[in-house]
């Protein structure tokens, strides 16, 4: 069977068209909310999940994902209930998901034990923002035997070499961050971002994703004339916490987030 | 600074920043580039005699240094054991050995071009030594701070604002001195190309745990130092109480290689380390991933940090530096904890023997030495670091003090 993020990407290429990744915290406000929040971003059309596992100390996370963390934590969000989530409903499901994990997560229940927890649960890749380069070889090489993909990240600042160094070991895609900080929501994406992306696609042979900062349609089609696609994390993440404030039941979060993610695919442009 | 004259240990870590299993860099890639640039800094003032010549005058002149080592005779003949000698790192200016790590950090922040400089505290210890540095060489600082540390360390808020830092308070999780970690590295991933991050412990992603071990360890040389002129021989047995671990790692690092010096850390274990409210990483935890470094650390079964309590704020915390957690698993230190009530009880006993008020931290290393001290004989040395003074602690005690009387009396 092909990975499902590769298969992803060649339909994308085949297509001419660029790919939107919805970023969603597992449990927020509870996992049967994230499992119907995934069938129902694919109907719409996005490309892939990101689906965020909760931690205590979300180091690179703005206060809007970490506060949907804490929430999802104390409503008794754990690695084997979002293992079991995915597992129910990915026959249902064809895009890809990918698992957006620390390290701290993946190190205590054992990267062997979670690496095949996510394989079987039916998790296509991972992205361990706190994952160095440096540290990343031991776990590159079980994902690969895993036939899974290990999603590495390059910032604003890093140097070139160092770029391609992380663009070797990097499998499925490369996720650009649009700026060296935390995440949340911008309104204005630095300007050297198209050109930042354009040299990292040059010595990239796989896709380059950019997340962080995007919140508009305008900023989604800015990216995705440059990069294979856009990651919308906690633009999505806030409107969902505001749904749940307001007393909101889970089919009026649906729809808000769903009218929501419809005007963001409005920017994803043909290359 | 005259750099560890103990080669193998000094080998360590190696190139990706491993003591053994321990250490690594487990950081968000924005940060790499920073750590790499540090890494090389670091070397490259490591070599440079101009560094260690500006370094040495500034812990000489400015905080005093060498700082001395005393015989505790009313404490030894109260405890009637072991000879009682105490390192009086309260006596270095700001009064903590924080102000070692801070001046050699802040002295790498001048060389690599940096204006600002940001730090996490808990007890304010560190962050009142790194204000006071980054005043004397015209540095603007900011001091992330958990509000309940705020709260319970008020003296130092004010001290740290007086020197003309900012303090910025910390609401999330416990609101102590991991939070306002969490809080100093999202402000350093948006500000890394400006800002140096000074890093008060041995913990954190390599290079931090070998660079601020590298600057405490003055202190166990000159523990040496004095040890042989005073008793013409080394100590039996150093005990420095652990929270992140840099005023222990400072002490111990120089005794590595000498097998007949016992090393003791003592963590802080609470309400007791049978309770879950204790801080005592090493005696209760396991390993894992906590602020860029593998080590032991307080967690659930799913990584998720665990709530810690200690009533000194630079011991709340749910990890501990990775060095620690290689001399443990290695047996050349060995870890033990000591409760709220003994580090009180401690802090009494020592102000009242000897006149001196020790850091609620400190007291706790004070704490161990009165279990141990009456078991050794006469001729064995003992040395306690008494690694701050303790008037930051004076109005909490005195709170808790009034608060456990309340309880007494409305049992009574």
């Amino acid at each position: 069977m092909v990975n499902r993020i590769d298969q992803k990407f060649n339909e994308l290429a085949s297509d001419g068209r660029k790919g939107l990744f919805p970023f969603l915290v597992a449990g927020q406000p509870d996992l049967k909310t994230t499992q119907e929040l995934i069938k129902c971003l694919e109907t719409l059309g996005v490309s892939g999940i990101e689906l965020g596992f909760p931690f205590t100390d979300p180091v690179a996370d703005g206060p809007v994902i970490q506060n949907a963390f804490t929430q999802a934590l104390a409503q008794g969000s754990s690695v084997s209930g979002i293992m079991r989530a995915i597992g129910e409903i990915r026959s249902q499901v064809s895009i890809p998901i990918i698992a957006m994990v620390s390290a701290s997560i993946v190190y205590r229940v054992g990267v062997d034990s979670f690496l095949e927890q996510a394989a079987r649960a039916g998790f296509d890749g991972f992205i361990i923002p706190d994952l160095s380069l440096e540290e990343a070889p031991v776990i590159a090489e079980k994902v690969k035997k895993l036939d899974l993909r290990l999603i590495l990240l390059v910032s604003p600042t890093s140097p070139e070499d160092r770029q391609e160094l992380i663009a070797r070991t990097a499998t499925g895609f490369i996720y650009y961050m649009s700026i060296a900080g935390i995440t949340g929501e911008r309104e204005k994406l630095p300007e050297e971002l198209p050109g930042n992306v354009k040299r990292l696609k040059a010595l990239s042979g796989i896709p380059v994703l950019v997340g962080f900062g995007i919140k508009s349609p305008e900023q989604v089609r800015q990216v995705c004339r440059v990069a294979d696609g856009a990651i919308v994390g906690s633009a999505i993440v806030r409107r969902i916490a505001e749904s749940i404030e307001q007393g909101a039941d889970r089919d009026q979060t649906l729809v808000w987030v769903e009218d929501y993610v419809r005007e963001l695919m409005t920017g994803i442009v043909r290359s | 600074m005259n750099m560890p004259k103990n080669m193998e240990a000094s080998q360590m870590p190696n190139e990706h920043g491993r003591f053994g299993p321990f250490g690594g860099q487990f950081v968000p890639e924005t940060l790499m580039a920073t750590l790499k640039q540090l890494e090389v800094e670091y070397a490259a003032a490591k070599n440079d005699r101009e560094f260690h010549r500006q370094l040495d005058w500034y812990l000489k002149y400015y905080s005093g240094r060498p700082t001395s080592l005393y015989f505790a005779r009313n404490l030894t003949q109260r405890l009637g054991g072991a000879k009682i000698y105490i390192k009086r790192e309260d006596l270095g200016h700001t009064g903590s050995h924080k102000i070692n790590n801070a001046l050699g950090q802040i002295l790498l922040a001048v060389r690599m071009g940096k204006k600002r400089v940001i730090a996490e505290t808990g007890a304010g210890q560190h962050g009142v030594a790194t204000a006071t540095a980054a005043a004397a060489f015209g540095l603007q600082c900011e001091v992330y701070m958990g509000t309940e540390d705020i709260r319970r360390q008020e003296l130092n808020v004010y001290r740290m604002k007086l020197l003309g830092a900012k303090v910025i308070g910390v609401d999330s999780g416990q609101k102590t001195l991991k939070d306002a970690i969490n809080e100093a590295m999202r402000d350093w991933l948006g500000s890394v190309q400006t800002t140096h991050y000074v890093f008060g412990t041995v913990g954190g992603p390599h290079p931090f745990p070998m660079i601020v071990r590298d600057f405490q360890s003055v202190i166990g040389r000159e523990i040496r130092s004095q040890m042989m002129e005073f008793e013409g021989r080394l100590p039996d047995v150093c005990i420095a109480c652990v929270g992140g671990g840099s005023n222990a790692a400072g002490m111990f690092y120089d005794f590595i290689s000498d097998a007949g010096v016992q090393l003791v850390g003592v963590e802080a274990g609470g309400y007791g380390i049978h309770t879950p409210m204790h801080s005592a990483s090493i005696s209760c935890g396991s390993p894992g991933v906590l602020h860029g470094t593998y080590t032991y650390v307080l967690q659930d079964q799913d990584g998720q940090t665990a709530n810690v309590h200690s009533i000194a704020a630079g011991l709340d915390y749910p990890g501990v530096g990775p060095e620690h957690s290689s001399w443990y698993e290695s047996k050349r230190v060995d870890y033990t904890a000591v409760t709220d009530d003994e580090a009180i009880d401690a802090f009494k006993l020592l102000s009242q023997t000897e006149g001196l008020i020790p850091a609620l931290e400190s007291s706790h290393a004070v704490a161990y030495a009165v279990k141990l001290a009456p078991k050794l004989g006469k001729d064995k040395l003992m040395v306690i670091n008494l690694s701050g003074r303790g008037d930051k602690d004076c109005m909490e005690v005195a709170r808790l003090e009034q608060l456990r009387q309340e309880k007494k009396e409305q049992r009574g």
